[in-house]
């Protein structure tokens, strides 16, 4: 029969077709990580992790400022994203009525999609501009507001994905229910939990945009908590916006320093999900 | 303190300690309502107060220009003069440029994972397109001007000025950094959200569906283009929605290859500049209380802008799982 | 009024059988015949060595407790476990003597349609539910699709109760008329086999009693293989029931037979109600 030999062509073709759009899509990560490793690797020494950057107009130097100010910053983000994003999670799980829970869960999907400059704005005026000046805190502010909301959801949604007869073994056990959600909920959860956080920061790990005018940039230590702090990011900006070809060197340096990180912390929280006890759909 | 409390509970006659009780568990059940609640309540007000803000620092420009602001094409911090439209022009031609080329792709893919591949192959294709989402965007920025600029200087603008050369937007100087460098950045960065959104809601339609499709002889394409893809229509809208959103508050990637010439001119060969550009650009450097202000100002152009599409790319996709989730 | 050449149109069958798929009216083959079918979701065996012979223009009806594999066995006879992940199937299923599982799949499934346990119409309207079958195998002609589509809703005694609303959402008709609206679609490609699974499970018994009316009406010119779990419904309704149990046949004959003199304890045992 014609049409149904038809159909088959139709079928085959499409099937190739999108899956050429696939083959597209996910080839992109190879080329972004073949030329990565290719010039990154090349650019990478001992001198990057251990040296503060050099003069400009000299060769050689290291983003190790850049390196430890990521981690004070992502440290400060942490520090505040993640106490309110896990409460709030818990709150929309276990506590939430419906009609604010549902004002909570829109605000917060609405705050996630707010533009990352726009956050660099609001903490600047928030932050360093009452404190006079740039400062690792206000860059530890601004990522730390972009972190809560995938905080939020992805602890509501692992706990959701806790079983009822969970709960109602614990509570039937004569315990009140904070305590159920405290001693049962959380600890089944908690390898989603856990994993969902790290995707948080490895996400807000390569935040370039709020930083530039919260953290600012620094080319020598900053000690302490306000004082402009150097990121990897940042870093990575200004150096492959530069004309210096050294600092080119070092940005793919730092590039590829910075996606490894990401994308390693991605793939374990990833493998560690595929693994656990509650894994819900998204 | 577990034990104590079950012992208690367990022994205590019926009377007043055992009332006692219950009240201080019911007052640690409120302690943590209250916690919780407080922690969601900071969320609301965090959102508010980023609105309040660029509302409120912005009032000074939008006092002096008004709704001019949105449709004047000349920035000039020297004169204290400043006019949007350029930034948004540069916006929105790169956004659509980028959802020209991604929404087809994206769509392709999600079609391709969630109705077309082996389960096998579509599981680790999504897990490649997932860690794609997670590439910073400074990277796709860096590898913007070292890789993709000088690849379309070199293998792709010339064929096009020689084959669509008479068209205006493909006329004039091309210098690298550009409109359509911009635009062909942004399309690879939204592919990954469109697909990883679109796929869940195409897996969100209800397997009967599939299966009286297949059920009357109809091919899986058919099955997918005639019954799945309808049912999953305002779910795609939605994920189209959230990419442009995406794509207008982009900064990094774009900055790093637009050119940052706040101009209009027809051909996307030329440079141009972005809302999220020019504040990423001068924000720092901006003297003057004016100066700041219209910059803000065009940051609540931005948040206003990706806060209406984001709040109708919610609705859409949370009708469309419902509907999935219902039937 | 129609045209000379419009009546040809409606005089010739809405779908030509497939070539080489000449139907053999012998009386000795089967319309539908299984030779030791297996079936396996992963490692576990659903199916154990099926053979059956389900003869054409009958009513053939499975019963057996939940789990035991009628349905299973329902979908291995159009193919529509493939759909399902990670299973196999072994052995032979032959349509008109010719081996079903090597057909081209789209074929199979236009040929053995299939209604489902929940009514599952499509979010379009009535007179696109019905005609969504005809489409989809490539014929486009209007007055073909309007008459295959009025046809099939009367065949589904579902016509006058929708007539003046075809181009309605199909989602604002009741449950019971949402079934039948799945049965015309599936009859509107002409299927030479309807399997229905347990399609009366979410229905009032009016409804019921509809759905049993139209399955005596069709059944001159269509093979019926129905799967439930309703027992009165079966001794209703088939010409010959077969009694499933831990993915076996346990037995099968007529109806009668089944439910008056079953030869095997344990059909016995399940039509007496004292199984479990």
């Amino acid at each position: 029969m014609r049409s149904s030999r038809q159909k088959n062509i139709v079928n085959y073709l499409m099937f190739g077709l999108t899956g050429l759009c696939t083959l597209m899509t996910a080839g992109i990560l190879f080329f972004i990580l073949g030329y990565l490793a290719y010039h990154g690797a090349r650019s990478l020494n001992l001198e990057f992790f251990t040296r503060l950057p050099a003069p400009v107009g000299e060769t050689g130097g290291g983003m190790a400022n850049a390196i430890v100010g990521s981690a004070k910053v992502l440290f400060l983000a942490t520090l505040i994203g993640i106490p309110i994003g896990f409460l709030g999670g818990v709150y929309l799980s276990e506590y939430g009525g419906q009609t604010f829970s549902f004002v909570i869960r829109y605000v917060t999907d609405l705050l996630n999609g707010v533009p990352s400059i726009v956050i660099g704005i609001v903490v600047y005026a928030l932050v360093v501009h009452p404190m006079g000046h740039f400062s690792a805190i206000a860059g530890g502010v601004a990522l730390g507001i972009m972190m809560i909301p995938i905080s939020v959801r992805s602890t509501e949604e692992y706990l959701h994905a806790v079983p009822v007869s969970l709960r109602e073994a614990a509570l039937a056990l004569g315990a009140p229910k904070w305590k159920a959600i405290v001693t049962v909920v959380i600890p089944a959860a908690i390898r989603g939990i856990v994993s969902g956080t790290m995707l948080d920061l490895a996400r807000v790990a390569g935040e370039t945009a709020p930083l530039l005018f919260t953290a600012l940039s620094n080319q020598f230590w900053s000690p302490g908590w306000s004082k402009p702090t150097a990121t990897l990011p940042v870093m990575i900006f200004t150096y492959a916006i530069s004309p210096y070809e050294d600092w080119h060197r070092q940005a793919w340096a730092a590039g590829f320093v910075l996606l490894v990180l990401v994308l390693s912390i991605n793939i374990i929280a990833r493998l560690a999900l595929a693994r656990g006890a509650y894994v819900p759909r998204a | 303190m577990s034990t104590t409390a079950t012992l208690d509970q367990g022994v205590a006659p019926p009377g007043g300690r055992v009332v006692s009780f219950r009240r201080r568990l019911r007052a640690g059940d409120e302690v943590a309502y209250l916690i919780t609640l407080i922690a969601a309540g900071t969320i609301f007000l965090i959102t508010a107060l980023v609105f309040y803000e660029v509302f409120s620092q912005s009032a000074l420009s939008r006092h002096k220009f008004g709704w001019s602001f949105l449709i004047t094409s000349v920035w000039d911090p020297v004169a204290g003069t400043f006019g949007a439209l350029p930034f948004i022009y540069g916006t929105v031609v790169t956004s659509i440029l980028g959802l020209l080329v991604a929404v087809p792709e994206g769509i392709g893919s999600a079609i391709f994972l969630s109705e077309m591949a082996p389960p096998r192959l579509s599981n680790a294709c999504t897990f490649l397109i997932e860690l794609l989402a997670a590439v910073p965007s400074v990277i796709y920025g860096l590898l913007g001007i070292f890789i993709l600029v000088p690849i379309l200087e070199r293998h792709v603008v010339p064929p096009l000025k020689s084959a669509f050369g008479w068209l205006p937007i493909f006329q004039g100087p091309f210098y690298g950094v550009s409109l359509f460098s911009a635009g062909i950045v942004l399309s690879i960065m939204i592919v990954p959200f469109i697909v990883s959104v679109s796929r869940e809601v195409l897996l969100a339609v209800p397997r009967d569906q599939r299966e009286a499709s297949l059920a009357l002889g109809a091919s899986q394409w058919q099955t997918t283009w005639r019954v799945v893809v309808p049912n999953a229509s305002s779910g795609i809208v939605g994920s189209i929605f959230l990419a442009l959103a995406r794509a207008l508050g982009e900064t990094m990637a774009v900055t790093m290859v637009i050119g940052n010439t706040p101009q209009i001119k027809a051909s996307l060969l030329a440079p141009g500049d972005s809302i999220a550009s020019v504040i990423a650009n001068q924000f720092t450097e901006a003297t003057g209380d004016l100066y700041l202000s219209a910059l803000i100002e065009l940051g609540l152009v931005l948040f206003g802008v990706t806060f209406v599409l984001n709040g109708l790319a919610r609705i859409l996709i949370i009708a469309t799982s419902r509907k999935g989730a219902h039937s | 009024m129609a045209t000379p050449q419009q009546q040809q149109i409606l005089r010739e069958p809405v779908i030509a059988p497939p070539e080489g798929a000449e139907v053999q009216k012998s009386h000795a083959e089967p319309k539908l015949h299984t030779k030791d079918l297996d079936f396996f979701y992963g490692n576990f065996q659903a199916l154990h060595d099926i053979s059956i012979r389900i003869a054409e223009n009958k009513i053939t009806a499975f019963i057996g407790p939940s789990g035991c594999g009628k349905s299973t066995f329902l979908r291995t006879m159009n193919r529509m476990n493939e759909a399902l992940r990670n299973t196999r199937v072994q052995g032979e299923v032959l349509l008109d003597s010719q081996d079903l599982l090597s057909m081209d799949v789209n074929d199979v499934r236009r040929r053995v349609g299939m209604v489902f346990q929940k009514s599952n119409p499509f979010p379009k309207t009535i007179f696109e539910n019905v005609a969504y079958g005809l489409r989809v195998n490539g014929i486009h002609r209007r007055a073909v699709i309007e008459d295959a589509v009025t046809k099939s809703l009367n065949r589904a005694a579902l016509w006058n109760e929708v007539k003046d609303k075809l181009h309605k959402p199909a989602s604002a008709l009741s449950g019971g008329q949402q079934q039948r609206l799945c049965i015309a679609r599936a009859l509107a490609v002409n299927p030479e086999v309807l399997l229905l699974d347990e399609p009366c499970s979410a229905l009032d018994p009016i409804a019921t009693s509809k759905i049993e009316e139209l399955l005596f009406e069709i059944k001159d010119t269509t093979t019926i293989v129905i799967v439930t779990h309703n027992m009165q419904q079966a001794a209703r309704v088939a010409d010959y029931t077969g009694f499933f149990l831990l993915g076996r046949l346990i037995e099968f004959d007529n109806t009668k037979t089944i439910f008056q003199n079953p030869s095997k304890k344990e059909t016995e045992d399940y039509v007496t109600g004292r199984f479990g």
